[in-house]
């Protein structure tokens, strides 16, 4: 049984001290996703529905691969840290770590199995 | 902070769960807002883009092992299930990314006011739908 308020248990932590970072982060990495993203679906949306032999020629040129390849890099960061807001803000102990190191996992994973597989298919 | 103790765990504090809360600003207690809307639509249309991304990781995976893992993805993702998931997705991306402009300008500390920021919300989601016709015409 604990005997302390949860003022008390509060009072003297202060914030948790990394919000700003973490505000900046989001700012540049939304600004760098906003050509990014609208070169993407220009550049994706062109090619799709294409046979499997003009798809892959596609991605071999520089531009589409290194548009594809930075979008997948930057937006899964940018998932990642916008969806840790969110966790915070709805859970709590346990649950709130798990979901963040899920989270970073996945999209960690994601960026990684895109990114090998542009990079296979333009080499 | 661990998740709220039951009732009677803190000896020092038994009066916890009977204070008043500051309701929470979606559900019953307010009548929908343009600003509280258009700032949860931005959070879950930026959540919900993870289906399409993952699909797409799925289909440069499958570009990258061979056309026959190719077809299948592509099949997929062109077919109308895929094409409406990509639809709606299109769509959050640009309420996202419009709303998320509205975030940079705010922080440049401009349009705080709420009449303002009221009205690049009803401008914003108008945008949004046309930019998503816009993108399924010329794709």
């Amino acid at each position: 049984m604990g005997f302390i308020t949860d003022r008390k248990r509060a009072a003297g932590l202060g914030s948790a001290k990394t919000g700003t970072e973490h505000h900046w982060h989001m700012m540049v990495t939304s600004v760098a996703l906003l050509p990014l993203v609208l070169m993407f679906i220009l550049s994706f949306g062109a090619i799709l529905g294409s046979p499997y032999s003009e798809v892959i020629a596609y991605y071999q040129r520089p531009f589409p691969a290194m548009i594809a390849i930075l979008t997948m890099l930057v937006g899964f960061n940018h998932f990642a840290h916008g969806a840790r807001s969110t966790i915070e803000d709805y859970t709590g102990g346990l649950t709130r770590k798990g979901l963040i190191i899920g989270v970073n996992c996945l999209s960690y994973s994601a960026a990684a199995f895109a990114i090998f597989a542009i990079v296979r298919i333009a080499l | 902070m661990a998740a709220k103790p039951k009732k009677g765990t803190f000896m020092a504090d038994n009066n916890q769960d009977n204070r008043p809360l500051s309701p929470f600003m979606i559900g019953q207690y307010y009548r929908p807002q343009w600003t509280s809307m258009s700032s949860i639509f931005t959070r879950i249309t930026g959540l919900s883009l993870l289906v399409a991304s993952l699909m797409i990781v799925w289909w440069f995976v499958a570009a990258a092992s061979g056309p026959e893992a190719f077809a299948t993805a592509n099949g997929f993702i062109t077919s109308w299930f895929g094409d409406l998931i990509l639809f709606f997705s299109t769509w959050a991306m640009f309420y996202h990314m419009l709303f998320g402009i509205r975030h940079l300008i705010w922080d440049s500390g401009r349009m705080l006011e709420v009449d303002q920021s009221e009205m690049y919300a009803q401008a914003a989601l108008v945008g949004s739908v046309l930019l998503t016709i816009f993108v399924v015409i010329v794709l």
